[in-house]
């Protein structure tokens, strides 16, 4: 009885001392790519809560799984941005890549690209906004094959949030472009 | 065919005061001011008049009806500081013939209201004679007034009317009580909000709902020339665009034949042209459509995101926010879209600028540091003076005088993100008297009307 429980407390500490190291491991790696500020946030900041959105935000780029449904099988249907940025990421990339190539193979398939921002800028901006997000979307998959004219664009500006929110993670879900099938 | 949801004045006579002479003038310009004094006496009407009233209307006294329309108005100024009426030692009926000056003076009243309502049969309808007298009670002498007829269900505007003159006699300012504000109604949950148009009286009064909820519909604007037309931008079967309406008739058309999204309008202040962007292909830019002659033109030309375009008040120039430094700022141009100059310069973001229709200024929102500001600059981008920051606000709209600006504020959600509300909020130019605008559901987008015609 007494031993079990000993060992099971030796067990917990060794686990602990894992995710310590663990981490550390990671954020060294983060730190390389990213700016100063970061580095010192990621020395500073050491509680759960900070862990949890180190692995679902990438700067401010959502990367997480929460809310993203999926085109087909396998195949995610959103793309994330970082505020104020239209820029596809590498994972957004290869969502996109995958959305392509689902599409050439289901050529009978149109889509809505709907583009929308957060709920940190003005109304008429973000109409825009999301405009240029699902046009970026729209000309990646352009890019891989997909013809324009199975693709169309609606932005929703900040009209439709998925995570109502006001904090930077559900912010981060909020600006996203999503491919819908329209037939 | 015209059936009139808006109501026509049948006879306005302005009723002269004996000697014209100065009243002390209330200085609006200065901020935090003592309030003055002022008594507004119930209307008083005799009996015939106070039956065909309640036939008609279902109100009982409609004399302090419209007295309390009247001290609502004045008192949301921040200017004027109502007195109860229990303290009022003169019963109306003798106040408005005549009144004891000294009694009022005993009360502290440096301004009497006085009025009279008598219901009148022309060609077999019933209409009603509302009469105010507005009284320097320091002078003891009567310094304004007016009488008209009208519809019985139109007296609210006859309040308003009413304010504006007194407004006008006191401050030296055109008045903005007689006016509406057209507004998007919103319900239900964040992330699927129900959006309507809708138009109440400036007070929050006489709410009608213009559109059903069934499509999403946005920042709806009022034409400056003509406050019957309104223009706005609907998601009706998922081609977001613009509109205008007529509200008199219902009648809507799409504005324009554009391939891509437009959003962001604003008319002319004569009424005859729309200016709007056009989002295509990655690109906003701004265009007009003159409503006339059905020509269109594109007057921005930048990769970047041009949009939320309002007039000065002389049609000459345009400013516009624009991100093509980077961040959204504020530019001024011709309006023939020539000499494009960025005016704001300060830190942060800024957007949705609003020309004052006095010409001098405009309102903007900015963001900066995670706070959302409304605030005014002169239209070479000097001068800025935040009125009011919070958690998120936007959408400035000037009321029809260029004293107080109307704008929306949304709350912060919990970390359940729950506590989400939408309301309308005035605040003076001065910085003062931040209130809430009253409405029936959440609101957000509004914009005031002109003075109302006939």
């Amino acid at each position: 009885m007494n031993l079990s429980k000993i060992s099971k407390n030796v067990f917990l500490v060794i686990i602990f001392g894992l995710i310590v190291t663990a981490c550390a491991t990671k954020k060294s790696v983060k730190t390389t790519t990213e700016s100063a500020t970061t580095t010192k946030a990621a020395e500073t900041q050491k509680a759960d809560p900070i862990e949890k959105l180190d692995a679902l935000m990438q700067g401010d780029v959502y990367i997480g799984s929460d809310t993203v449904g999926e085109l087909a099988s396998g195949v995610p249907d959103r793309v994330f941005f970082a505020t104020n940025e239209t820029i596809l990421t590498t994972a957004s990339r290869e969502t996109l890549r995958k959305q392509a190539a689902w599409l050439r193979q289901n050529s009978d398939v149109t889509v809505v690209v709907e583009g929308h921002a957060d709920e940190r800028g003005t109304r008429e901006y973000n109409l825009a906004l999301g405009e240029r997000r699902a046009n970026a979307a729209k000309d990646y998959l352009m890019t891989y094959g997909v013809s324009s004219d199975r693709i169309k664009v609606l932005s929703y500006g900040k009209e439709r949030p998925v995570d109502s929110g006001s904090n930077p993670l559900s912010w981060s879900k909020n600006r996203r472009s999503v491919t819908v099938k329209a037939n | 065919m015209k059936k009139n949801l808006f109501l026509i004045f049948l006879f306005y006579v302005i009723l002269k005061p004996s000697i014209s002479f100065s009243l002390v003038e209330i200085d609006i310009t200065r901020g935090n001011l003592d309030p003055m004094p002022i008594s507004v006496s119930p209307f008083f009407s005799d009996k015939i008049t106070d039956e065909n009233i309640k036939k008609d209307l279902n109100i009982e006294n409609l004399g302090l009806e419209i007295s309390r329309v009247i001290e609502n108005n004045l008192e949301k100024t921040g200017l004027f500081d109502a007195i109860e009426k229990e303290a009022f030692l003169q019963k109306p009926d003798i106040a408005h013939l005549k009144p004891r000056f000294e009694d009022w003076a005993l009360i502290k009243s440096q301004v009497l209201i006085t009025g009279k309502v008598t219901s009148k049969i022309i060609n077999d309808k019933d209409y009603i004679n509302i009469e105010f007298k507005l009284w320097d009670v320091l002078g003891a002498k009567m310094v304004d007034g007016f009488s008209l007829t009208t519809t019985p269900r139109s007296w609210r505007r006859v309040g308003h009317k009413i304010s504006d003159k007194v407004y006008e006699r006191l401050t030296g300012e055109s008045g903005y009580f007689d006016t509406r504000i057209i507004y998007v109604a919103e319900e239900g949950p964040k992330t699927q909000r129900i959006k309507k148009l809708a138009l109440m009286d400036q007070d929050g009064f006489n709410t009608k709902y213009i559109t059903l909820g069934s499509e999403l519909v946005l920042t709806p604007r009022f034409n400056p020339a003509n406050d019957k037309e309104i223009t706005y931008m609907s998601y009706f079967r998922n081609m977001p665009r613009v509109y205008i309406v007529n509200l008199q008739t219902g009648e809507q058309k799409v504005v324009g034949d554009f391939r891509g999204m437009t959003f962001a309008p604003r008319f002319s202040p004569d009424g005859k042209k729309l200016i709007m962007s056009l989002a295509k292909d990655g690109n906003s830019e701004i265009w007009v459509r003159n409503l006339e002659t059905n020509i269109q033109e594109k007057l921005t030309d930048h990769p970047s995101i041009d949009t939320s375009p309002s007039y000065s008040p002389d049609g000459k120039f345009i400013t516009f926010n624009s991100d093509r430094s980077g961040y959204q700022q504020i530019y001024v141009m011709r309006s023939d879209g020539s000499k494009v100059k960025r005016i704001s310069f300060g830190k942060g973001i800024y957007g949705t600028p609003v020309w004052s229709p006095r010409g001098d200024l405009i309102a903007f929102t900015k963001l900066h540091k995670g706070k959302f500001f409304i605030g005014v600059m002169r239209t070479d981008g000097t001068g800025e003076r935040l009125l009011t920051e919070n958690f998120y606000q936007e959408a400035p709209s000037w009321s029809p005088n260029g004293r107080i600006i109307i704008f929306y504020r949304e709350t912060k959600t919990d970390d359940k993100g729950k506590g989400f509300s939408a309301k309308l909020w005035s605040i003076d130019l001065t910085g003062y008297n931040e209130r809430l605008v009253s409405t029936e559901t959440d609101a957000s987008d509004p914009s005031w009307s002109s003075l109302l015609g006939n």
